[in-house]
């Protein structure tokens, strides 16, 4: 008995690595301080009541980012650890297979766990505010949404210690990730990890093309939209054609693994290059997808900061529409070395170029919004500009990667991974912490603090240019992606090291740049002064038009919109003494809170753990629960509560009269 | 005038710096850059056209950013051209949409031409005979056969400059890329399928071989040494390798297939028909096999049957025998 549950341990749980064995302890002690503070300030009630069950985008939205900062921690530990392992030719401190699982939880964490959850919450704390509506057109999914993310999430980095951790690659390629060369566990935890969080995604997608084609506040034709909102429209139109793809993709890879299918196997007919077809069919629109909404971000600030009006609105609509579109047509590029032909090679080529069209188009919008306007330097608007080198130089060496026959001298080197880091940490990470630092005041009521910002600010760039540079070195020199040691031996000298010890510097300098950004948080939580009028920056879109924090219905009164910049306008008439007059206040409907979504994520988690295992008294309790909790669902009465007058009256008193 | 064309040449001179700095000061650590064959080279020049074409481009729009942002930057005391709402003007848009769309002509027509010409499928031109080199990627070594010459290689490959070299590329294991960067381009290797790349030396000398596609734990140790001799010393080197009487076996090929990282080793011999059956292993017992006429297969055939090996203009004999079931098409 006892040896059978040794066996199983140590079977279930990760051993082996004194790494492991630390986060164990770190996992363990966080929890226990969590439950242990809930207890003591007795804040379970308020956790469940308040946050859990909510169906408030706006606190979604925070959960939302709360989660990708934690998960933006967990890869950047990841990439440190890598950068150190590959600081030296031959450093023996991370295995060939412990380096793998780590490379491919880094990727799958950024881009699924980090970047997609940072930009639903700005999604969720925006683009209701923005357009002038009370929450998201359909309350529940987004809840829904936000908690399949939340337990999809935890499944995938559970295999961290319980299991271990998928090691093929962050997207997995069969048949390094079949069930022949790949027999462990970790792989389930990917597909069944991203499969719950991508369900969530699709479903936020389809939340805020609703939400922005039928919420708008009237009189907010489309053509009058803030850029942020049509940013979002674009990216989640993008995401409800792209994320089916990624969803049956995945649950054919588990039915080769699981259930012995031949889609992507070699022998019975199926063909595992269909499976690098079918996820870059997904995989090269979610980049676009995240990178989108950071576009909006930027046309906002830089609109902001410069107390100018955006530039070229029309073009940049345009741009930002036919990004979307082309997105959709150049998914071989990922892999013109497959030997596809010159006629295919040719016809992405092209696509892929094309895209460079509009990006630049919108480059060029961006410094003419900035010309003849009154730049600041507020960080928003420091991330904002800074992104304008790093992108425009990572936006050219994609051009070059396009050039089908000189990828073939690129393609899976260094020169690719310093590439996509550039126009994603420089394009996206740029973005959101952007946003974050321009709409923080917004979410919470104060300001972060400048001065710490400016020094994480300066330590993310510099370090970002000092990691990935040379790494465009490296791959001319031949250096491969995913190697975990270069020493040659037999006296060659690749040269690989002196670029890669300045690129693990880099590395480390970003790292540093995240604890000033931490540093920065918590300071201003202790130190902070109240934002008052709720809008610190002037700004010109209708989320400043409300107080900071918006109330729980955003808007005593919807706003009627007549032009873009309509805060902004407001202001001026304001200023000019001719208000807009308000409208009398009437009671306001609001959504209820639901535990279902909580409660069904939960049991989707039950059900892919199951899975993960082929734990068959798992899995299918899992479903039963997710099955039950639609059932319930279907028969509820949702009617929602309404705001009276009076309680409308208190709540405005009790904001606006603070100041 | 005198000043914008100064400005101009300032503008030419910082990618042609940039270039000079990235060719020369770094010398030949920078392999890409430092091929030693037609293909490499051609591929070198497309990288230094693109550059340079983006260059054209991106180096005025970064110091037109450092010039608007430092201009325009709010200060006591600016010269009041503030224009808050100054948001649109056709002429300007029109030239930023025109902008992007000729450099982007101009660089598809050249990646086209260049994509057709240098398709890794194409045999280069010479009058010397191809020397042809099967490519096995297993995990985690290089197996290299030679059909006609009738040897076998692990991790090392000889062949003589100035000659076409033709690989013929497979895997036994999962996807891997076959890519020797001073001579040119990679291609995938995959099981089930066989691909076509041709390379050649114009220099003799030791060239760095990489497995450059990620092929589960041990694959870092993948690497091979591509030798380009002498033809009379490739010639002695073959019949070397013959005499040592070491020959590869279908047990031994067996044993060598199965996950482990090897050392260079060279072999006598090697079992008639090894690149066809790897090739052809998931092919289903009674079905014919299926070959094409370029290194591309569009991806309908790849799913409906696995491929075997083009035939080839100059068929070498140990082709026939896979290649007489079918007519091709």
């Amino acid at each position: 008995m006892w040896e059978n549950i040794k066996t199983f341990a140590s079977e279930f749980f990760v051993t082996g690595d004194p790494l492991i064995y630390g986060a164990d302890v770190a996992i363990v002690l966080t929890l226990v301080a969590i439950v242990f503070t809930l207890s003591y300030f007795k804040k379970w009630k308020w956790l469940w009541k308040d946050w859990i069950t909510t169906v408030d985008h706006k606190k979604i939205g925070i959960m939302y980012i709360l989660c990708s900062i934690l998960m933006l921690f967990r890869g950047g530990v990841d990439a440190l650890l890598m950068r150190t392992q590959l600081a030296m030719p031959d450093m023996q401190f991370l295995n060939a297979e412990h380096y793998n699982a780590i490379f491919t939880t880094h990727g799958v964490i950024m881009i699924l766990f980090m970047a997609m959850p940072f930009m639903f919450g700005l999604f969720n704390i925006m683009v209701p505010l923005q357009i002038g509506a009370r929450d998201v057109a359909f309350p529940f999914l987004n809840s829904l949404s936000f908690w399949l993310f939340f337990w999809g999430a935890m499944l995938f980095n559970m295999s961290f210690v319980i299991g271990g951790s998928p090691d093929a690659g962050w997207l997995a390629y069969p048949p390094l990730s079949g069930i022949d060369h790949s027999p462990g566990v970790g792989q389930n935890f990917y597909i069944w990890g991203i499969q719950i969080s991508g369900i969530g995604s699709l479903m936020t997608g389809i939340n805020f093309v609703v939400t922005i084609l039928k919420m708008r506040a009237p009189g907010m034709k489309l053509m009058k939209m803030p850029m942020f909102t049509w940013s979002v429209l674009s990216s989640s139109l993008t995401i409800m054609l792209a994320f089916p793809i990624l969803t049956v993709t995945l649950a054919m890879l588990f039915i080769d693994r699981f259930a012995g299918g031949h889609f992507f196997t070699l022998d019975g007919g199926g063909n595992p290059m269909m499976y690098i077809n079918l996820i870059w069919m997904w995989g090269h629109p979610e980049v676009y997808i995240v990178v989108l909404p950071a576009f909006g971000v930027f046309s906002e600030i830089f609109a902001t900061f410069s107390k100018k009006k955006l530039f070229g609105y029309t073009s940049m609509v345009l741009a930002m529409m036919s990004i979307a579109v082309f997105s959709f047509f150049t998914w071989a590029h990922h892999f013109f070395t497959m030997g596809s032909g010159a006629n295919v090679n040719a016809f992405f080529a092209v696509t892929t170029m094309l895209i460079a069209i509009p990006t630049g188009v919108k480059i060029f919008n961006w410094l003419f919004t900035m010309y003849k306007g009154k730049i600041t330097f507020e960080t928003p608007m420091m991330w904002a500009i800074s992104f304008i080198p790093v992108f425009v130089i990572g936006g050219m060496t994609g051009v070059m990667l396009s050039v089908a026959p000189a990828d073939f001298q690129f393609h899976n080197s260094y020169f690719l991974v310093a590439h996509f880091h550039q126009v994603l940490i420089g394009g996206v990470v740029f973005g959101f912490f952007a946003g974050l630092y321009y709409w923080w005041p917004k979410m919470f009521g104060f300001r972060l603090n400048e001065r710490i910002g400016k020094w994480a600010f300066w330590f993310w760039n510099i370090g970002f240019y000092v990691c990935f540079m040379p790494q465009y070195g490296l791959g001319l020199m031949g250096m491969t992606r995913r190697v975990n040691e270069y020493d040659w031996g037999q006296g060659w000298d690749m040269g690989w090291m002196p670029l890669n010890i300045v690129s693990t510097t880099g590395a480390f300098l970003m790292g540093i740049g995240f604890l000033f950004q931490v540093w920065q948080i918590a300071y201003s939580i202790k130190t902070h002064k109240r934002d008052v009028n709720g809008d610190p920056w002037n700004g010109r879109t209708l989320e400043w038009s409300t107080p900071s924090p918006a109330p729980v219905y955003n808007f005593a009164t919807l706003p009627k919109i007549q032009e873009v910049d309509s805060w902004w306008e407001e202001k001026e008439r304001i200023k000019a003494g001719k208000p807009t007059p308000q409208p009398p206040l009437e009671p306001i409907h609001m959504p209820d809170n639901s535990a279902i979504p909580f409660i069904q994520s939960l049991c989707w988690f039950v059900a892919g753990f199951g899975f993960v295992f082929g734990w068959m008294f798992f899995a299918i309790p899992g479903l039963i629960g997710v099955a039950v909790t639609m059932i319930v669902r279907s028969f509820q009465k949702d009617d929602g509560y309404y705001i009276s007058v009076d309680e409308i009256k208190k709540t405005e008193a009790s904001i606006r009269g603070a100041g | 005038m005198k000043k914008s064309r100064l400005a101009k040449r300032i503008f030419a001179a910082v990618p042609l710096l940039l270039m000079t700095v990235l060719l020369s000061a770094c010398s030949e650590k920078y392999i890409v850059l430092d091929p030693k064959g037609p293909i490499g080279q051609s591929q070198k020049d497309l990288i230094i056209i693109t550059t340079l074409l983006c260059a054209v481009i991106i180096v005025p729009v970064l110091i037109l950013a450092g010039f608007i942002v430092w201009r325009y930057r709010d200060k006591p005391g600016r010269k009041d051209d503030y224009k808050p709402k100054w948001s649109h003007d056709t002429r300007l848009e029109v030239t930023w949409w025109a902008i992007p769309i000729i450099i982007i002509a101009i660089l598809a027509t050249v990646t086209v031409r260049y994509t057709y010409a240098l398709e890794p499928s194409r045999p280069i031109e010479s009058a010397e005979k191809t020397v042809t080199i099967q490519v096995a990627s297993l995990d985690w070594k290089w197996l290299f056969l030679y059909p006609e010459e009738g040897i076998a290689t692990v991790n090392y490959i000889k062949f003589p400059d100035n000659v076409p070299v033709r690989f013929e590329l497979t895997s036994d294991a999962p996807m891997n890329s076959f890519w020797i960067p001073q001579l040119g381009g990679q291609i995938y290797t995959m099981s089930g399928m066989a691909m076509t790349l041709h390379l050649q030396a114009d220099q003799t000398g030791k060239y760095f071989g990489s497995s450059a596609n990620f092929s589960g734990k041990d694959f870092a140790q993948m690497r091979f040494v591509a030798e380009a001799s002498t033809k009379d010393e490739f010639d002695a080197w073959v019949k070397e390798v013959k005499a040592t009487g070491n020959a590869l076996t279908t047990d031994g090929y067996e044993q060598l297939q199965k996950p482990s990282v090897e050392e260079q080793q060279q072999f006598s011999s090697f079992p008639e028909g090894l690149f066809q059956k790897i090739v052809t292993k998931y092919v289903p017992e009674g079905s014919q096999g299926h070959h094409h006429g370029g290194g591309a297969v569009s991806s309908n055939e790849q799913k409906q049957k696995p491929v075997q090996p083009e035939t080839s203009e100059d068929a070498d004999s140990s082709h026939n025998a896979a290649q007489s079931t079918h007519a091709g098409h």
